[in-house]
């Protein structure tokens, strides 16, 4: 065995993905804060704005359901076990920087396609059919892996005070919902809301979902497909490459 | 002998402080070394620069013939962390926690399992395996956290005060292990406050002071050799002359205190020699001979120069 190879690190990885889930994610106001959170947005958008079809809105409350459960909890992990010195712990074990990040991003993958699940069946359940499941389900895979390496790169920063890093991630993740066509079609939106569109993630996943649902779409859908592909690989890269930096600082 | 650690140059810089600064030492095979110091010496930085969890700022360090920063993780496979806040996973318990270690680890899923009942067993936590860490107390926490830092059955396990805070059965358990393992091959490098735990558990100590290292040797060797003037005691079962044991080879002074004579010497052994020589020609019997040594705590003091008023 050779600890340092990359198939015995991706087996380590999934030690602290099982970690992660078990701590942090299957606690009840996790769960319940992953579920009724998008839900309430977007009950509060049906209501105020009933000239929006509901088949518009489900595809904006699957992306918004994504994006807040895979970016919930992923950026306080690193600050908690910071303050808790478990993150010392794993520092002295044999696993990378690189894999510790792909096992929290792991456990984020998880928790937000399981969650969002639940909202593609309130979708159903209201009436909507289902027209592209193949590509629901790859395009909540891809956009998981992107939200999550999201959710790490929020917790680059090395601060061991969770409240500092949950804060960012607001000022952060809201704005990117306003911007990402959840609450205005992208065909509504100003130019200059366009090209703000166009740099969020959640635009490209939104469109898809809204493809699968209704066939209507306003980039092609291997330019969604692709734009999420490119956001995933790079801020992985750079989450990865930044935690290498910054976890010395944690210690 | 083997060095298992070779630290060399050893240096951290925190901000304009240098809290290590150039340190080198080696660790063989099979030994206990006590690494001591008062508080910020740099004790807790050099383990961890060590372990790989903080980087060296300049330096080399190898652990086990791996170079701690290019092949940390090699290193890291082959030895055990008992830091000195216990940080085991609280929501967890203490089978999930060693079994979390296992996969860390890379140990296959039933071997993990062998080595966790056995380590719980020798660590007296096995009947609350079950329980999560937060409802246990430090001692058993440190127990835990020993038993974590040795589920790989590692060649050399690193100790940031083990036994700090500890209640007196904790600790007796904790150093009683330690000794096993040091005679099963274990070769242990303990980071302690505790003279009386490295006077009677270390093979070598070093003594790290302002980020430098003062002294490296055998307590006993540490502890005499603070004082190039010892003090040997004698009482014999009769009177004898002060002036004939001032004047025996080697003898530099002869107090009388109560019953008992305390003399002063730069060369011991020769002194014991002309008292037993001495006790002999005059027909006085030895009742009683100490060698007043300096306690490790005296050369800690000394060497740390805190002893100063």
């Amino acid at each position: 065995m050779n600890p340092a190879g990359f198939f015995e690190q991706v087996r380590r990885a999934w030690a602290i993905a099982k970690k992660d889930i078990r701590i942090y994610y299957f606690k009840g106001p996790v769960l319940i804060f992953g579920v009724f959170m998008p839900v309430f947005l977007f009950l509060a958008f049906f209501m105020g704005s009933r000239q929006l079809p509901l088949s518009f809105l489900i595809s904006g409350l699957v992306g918004m359901t994504l994006f807040f459960t895979a970016t919930a909890v992923s950026p306080a992990i690193f600050p908690w076990e910071g303050s808790a010195k478990t993150l010392e712990r794993l520092a002295s074990c044999p696993i990378t920087i690189e894999a510790i990040v792909f096992g929290d991003m792991i456990a984020s993958i998880l928790f937000g396609i399981g969650i969002t699940f639940v909202t593609v069946i309130i979708g159903l359940a209201l009436g909507l059919s289902l027209l592209h499941g193949i590509l629901l389900l790859a395009a909540i895979f891809l956009a998981a892996c992107c939200f999550s390496a999201i959710g790490m790169l929020l917790a680059v920063p090395p601060t061991n005070v969770p409240s500092n890093i949950m804060m960012l991630s607001s000022l952060i993740k809201f704005p990117l919902v306003f911007i990402s066509g959840i609450f205005i079609p992208l065909e509504q939106m100003p130019a200059w809301g366009l090209v703000l569109a166009v740099f969020s993630p959640l635009t490209y996943f939104t469109d898809l979902v809204r493809y699968t649902f209704t066939e209507a779409h306003y980039f092609p859908v291997l330019i969604d497909i692709a734009a999420l592909a490119v956001f995933t690989v790079a801020f992985t890269v750079v989450t990865m490459f930044l935690h290498k930096r910054t976890m010395p600082k944690r210690m | 002998m083997t060095a298992v650690i070779h630290a060399s140059d050893l240096t951290k810089i925190f901000g304009k402080s240098t809290a290590v600064d150039h340190v080198s030492f080696e660790v063989q095979k099979g030994e206990i070394f006590g690494f001591l110091g008062p508080n910020g010496a740099g004790k807790t930085t050099t383990t961890r620069m060590l372990t790989g969890v903080i980087p060296l700022d300049a330096g080399t360090a190898t652990i086990l013939g791996y170079d701690i920063r290019s092949d940390p993780v090699q290193a890291k496979q082959r030895f055990g962390v008992v830091p000195e806040t216990s940080n085991a996973y609280t929501d967890l318990t203490a089978w999930q926690n060693l079994m979390l270690m296992g996969e860390l680890y890379g140990i296959p899923r039933a071997r993990a399992e062998q080595r966790s009942s056995d380590l719980l067993e020798m660590v007296g936590l096995l009947e609350r395996k079950d329980q999560k860490v937060q409802a246990y107390s430090k001692g058993m926490k440190q127990r835990l956290i020993l038993a974590m830092a040795l589920i790989h059955e590692p060649e050399l396990l690193f100790l940031d005060e083990p036994t700090s805070g500890l209640d007196v059965q904790s600790t007796q358990m904790i150093l009683s292990l330690l000794r096993d393992l040091n005679r099963q091959g274990t070769t242990i490098f303990l980071t302690t406050h505790n003279m009386e735990e490295a006077n009677r558990l270390c093979h070598r100590v070093g003594i790290i002071r302002g980020g430098k290292m003062v002294a490296i040797d055998a307590p006993e060797k540490l502890k005499t050799a603070i004082d190039r003037v010892h003090r040997i005691e004698v009482s014999f079962d009769h009177e004898v002359s002060g002036d004939a044991l001032a004047g025996l080879a080697g003898v530099t002074g002869a107090n009388r205190t109560g019953d008992k004579w305390q003399i002063t010497t730069q060369n011991k052994d020769a002194t014991i020699r002309s008292l037993v020589t001495f006790s002999q020609e005059n027909s006085a019997a030895i009742v009683t001979l100490n060698t007043l040594a300096p306690s490790l705590d005296e050369a800690f003091l000394r060497l740390t120069q805190e002893d100063k008023p």
